[in-house]
């Protein structure tokens, strides 16, 4: 049985088992309306009925997800002639790929078709009996779940606290999710970026004044000295989300204490849509507005100015970054500024304060945790921030302070490592993910440090 | 159709009326009078002597409107100073709207539009060249749910004298601070917490900390929008007993819901009905012994 039509089955399954605790509660609880004999309504004995019959097929299904092909492949494995299955690891992992795809009539080497249509012919036959032996069990399942229910719906049966239970326990598991794939991805990347600082020291990667990372192939090659210094690429970093924030803190405040505080609502029902439409254009279509038209003006204006201006410098990167980040701060601030409280505004203006006094010293300090939270989150758009800075600022690493060179960052220097064929365990390739590591503890940093500045600064008005 | 029947049913319970006198003669239901148009028709000119001795804020003819809601009709009523005034009615009568518009807090509401001659010592609050910032220095407000600043204590305080420059030093800054808070009558409960922040207070606290902000930029007319009804009996018996005080020094015009509160801490009350100021007088001839109708229905329970 295919796993849809098993899915629609639990579905109907379901729906069933909800009209069916339904009716019997109101059958043994009188009409709705009548003297209240039910504990809970019609509706929670029909909701526990039907938890009850698709709760228990799920967990069914996860575990034998979970362990069948486990057990498939070992079968599979066992059936193997004895000079297949005595091979390494490695080369045993891809004779049962190849095994699989015959399975799946993919392409396999022509040469051991014969040597693997046994297995392929065991696995297919042993998949289809999991899937038979996995329909039956969870239909049977259900079955049992829902006598299990029927059993229990009672006039003074709570279901209602059960339900409730269950919303309970499916919320959690819901924030769950967000907080095992954090831990996931944190940990995959702390085990390559591990075995990454195996082949180069954690000193030398940290602290390195210079990065190049293309490694030698053979001894005699020239230009590949293999350094793995990454200050400069966290200078560049640095430096271009530095001029973005730049622009786009100072600019996105001022829009939205206008927006909040002095433009009239039709004009502010106009403008935000508008500013947001910025947040959504491509980053690819910023990295050439950055590339063909602001860097060329730069570079004339430097050029009149007399200053020598790369033809891929990191004020032109750094600007259009920053006008693409502009909305995260606009439109978050506006918000939380909006939500203080209009008895704060009133006791200011009562008082005598101007409309730019009263923001000053009343609604921003009031709105401050909001307004660190949207240039917190412009900021990590800016470090984040790819591909502007590959069409803009270049590739090459060069340690500078001077806005009007080249420079690159942490991941555009990721997305080249990993482009193109690699090899995984060269460090080229693993350092991509000792970058990632330190990228993600440095934002970590970064956030605990504006967490502490909105503790220490905010102004709790409720 | 509805509307139609509504103006039958109307004209039905008018027709015993003859002219205007015997409105006041008949037994009135609240449902009547509570149409505009009725309140119009009997309460047109306020009954009572509308004029204060040495009168600080005089209004002549003010009206209110917020978008097509007529919400003040022709208000002519002084305020005297050290007089406390109180202003009474049922809700959405125009109380707030009237004292709001003493110190042009309703600029601040986009639709409100305000006509008629508003005048403080004999200047125009509405004139072109008034500076709002200097009227409401002068004509100060306390809310109806008390709003302290997320500030500390101190700063709450402070914040009025530091605007308007009052203290050209730390010393005359304290001093200020401290004579408010006194004013106030908050000033032994706080005076060791100064740098604790103003929300942190109880709400009888917050309301006293916010009359002492506002006297610290001592103005010459207080306003008080219902002050102490988020409040419990003690912490409103504390205000009232404040605003005793206060009234050796400035005028106070309160508005509240409590027919008791009025009578204990005004000299004189103003009974508003939708829109219209339907009388006024001496507060003990108010609630002993009004003229109009309205007046009596609503100091006497019957409606509102």
């Amino acid at each position: 049985m295919r796993l849809t039509t098993l899915a629609l089955i639990l579905i109907v399954m379901a729906l069933a088992a909800f009209f069916l605790g339904r009716r019997r509660a109101i059958a043994i609880g009188g009409p709705p309306g009548a003297a209240r004999k039910l504990h809970s309504l019609p509706k929670y004995h029909g909701y526990y009925a039907s938890l009850w019959c698709v709760l228990p097929g799920l967990v069914v299904l996860l575990a034998w997800a979970a362990l069948s092909d486990t057990l498939i492949t070992s079968r599979v494995i066992d059936s193997l002639p004895e000079a297949l299955r005595n091979q390494p690891e490695a080369q045993l992992s891809l004779t049962l790929n190849d095994i699989r795809n015959l399975a799946a009539g993919q392409m396999v080497d022509e040469s051991r078709r014969a040597e693997f249509e046994v297995a392929a012919g065991l696995y297919t036959e042993l998949r289809a009996a999991s899937r038979r032996i996995l329909s039956g069990l969870i239909i049977a399942v259900s079955f049992l779940g829902f006598a299990v229910a029927w059993g229990r719906l009672k006039p003074q049966f709570r279901a209602r606290n059960h339900v409730e239970l269950a919303i309970k326990v499916a919320l959690i598991a819901a924030s769950m999710v967000a907080i095992l794939t954090t831990l996931g991805i944190l940990l995959s990347v702390t085990f390559e970026a591990i075995r990454f600082f195996r082949q180069v020291p954690f000193a030398d990667f940290l602290f390195g004044l210079n990065w190049s990372p293309q490694t030698a192939i053979r001894a005699d090659q020239v230009g590949s000295s293999g350094a793995f210094g990454a200050v400069p690429l966290f200078a560049g970093t640095l430096l271009i989300s530095g001029i973005a924030l730049f622009v786009a803190v100072p600019i996105g405040l001022m829009i939205a204490i206008y927006l909040s505080e002095y433009a009239k609502p039709a004009v502010r029902r106009v403008v935000k849509p508008i500013l947001e439409v910025l947040a959504g254009i491509p980053t690819v279509v910023y990295g050439y507005f950055a590339a063909l038209t602001v860097a060329p003006v730069i570079r004339q204006v430097g050029a009149s100015l007399g200053l020598d201006v790369a033809s891929e410098s990191a004020l032109g990167a750094g600007l259009v970054m920053g006008v693409m980040i502009i909305p995260f701060v606009s439109s978050l601030s506006d918000d939380v500024i909006n939500a203080v409280p209009r008895a704060m505004r009133e006791g200011s203006y009562g008082l005598g304060a101007t409309k730019s006094e009263t923001i000053k010293r009343v609604i921003l300090p009031a709105a401050l945790p909001g307004i660190v939270g949207g240039v917190l989150l412009a900021a990590s758009r800016a470090i984040g921030e790819t591909m502007i800075v590959v069409m803009a600022a270049g590739l090459s690493a060069n340690l500078t302070a001077n806005p009007l060179e080249s420079v690159t960052t942490v991941t555009v220097q990721i997305v080249t490592l990993l482009v193109g064929d690699q090899e995984f365990d060269s460090p080229k390739t693993l350092a991509a993910f000792a970058l990632g590591l330190v990228l993600f503890v440095v934002t970590l940093i970064l956030n605990i440090i504006a967490l502490q500045v909105v503790r220490r600064y905010r102004e709790q008005y409720d | 159709m509805l509307l139609m029947d509504r103006e039958k049913g109307f004209a039905a319970m008018r027709e015993p009326a003859d002219g205007r006198e015997p409105v006041a003669a008949t037994p009135v239901s609240p449902m009547v009078i509570a149409d505009a148009a009725e309140t119009d028709r009997i309460a047109a000119d306020t009954v009572g002597d509308v004029t204060a001795k040495d009168a600080v804020i005089c209004v002549r003819g003010g009206n209110v409107h917020y978008g097509e809601t007529h919400a003040l009709r022709d208000i002519n009523l002084d305020v005297g100073r050290n007089e406390v005034i109180a202003l009474i009615g049922p809700s959405g009568c125009g109380k707030s709207t009237f004292i709001r518009c003493l110190n042009r807090m309703n600029d601040t509401i986009e639709s409100a539009k305000v006509t008629g001659d508003f005048r403080l010592d004999g200047q125009d609050i509405y004139a072109r060249d008034t500076d709002v910032v200097m009227l409401r220095a002068r004509v100060g407000m306390v809310f109806q749910k008390p709003n302290p600043f997320p500030k500390s204590i101190y700063e709450n305080v402070a914040y009025g004298p530091r605007i308007h420059g009052l203290a050209s030093n730390r010393a005359e800054l304290d001093d200020i601070v401290y004579g408010s808070l006194e004013r106030a009558g908050l000033v032994d409960e706080v005076k060791d917490r100064l740098d604790e922040p103003g929300t942190g207070l109880s709400g009888g606290q917050q309301q006293r900390l916010c009359i002492a902000r506002t006297i610290a930029v001592n103005p010459e007319v207080i306003l008080m929008d219902e002050p102490c009804s988020a409040l419990d009996p003690i912490a409103t018996a504390r205000i009232e007993d404040l605003i005793d005080e206060l009234s050796q020094k400035y005028a106070i015009a309160i508005v509240t819901h409590s027919m008791q509160q009025a009578a204990r801490v005004s000299n004189r009350t103003a009974y508003f009905h939708l829109g219209r100021l339907v009388e006024v007088g001496p507060t003990d001839k108010i609630f002993t012994n009004p003229s109009h109708k309205l007046t009596e229905d609503y100091v006497t329970g019957r409606f509102g």
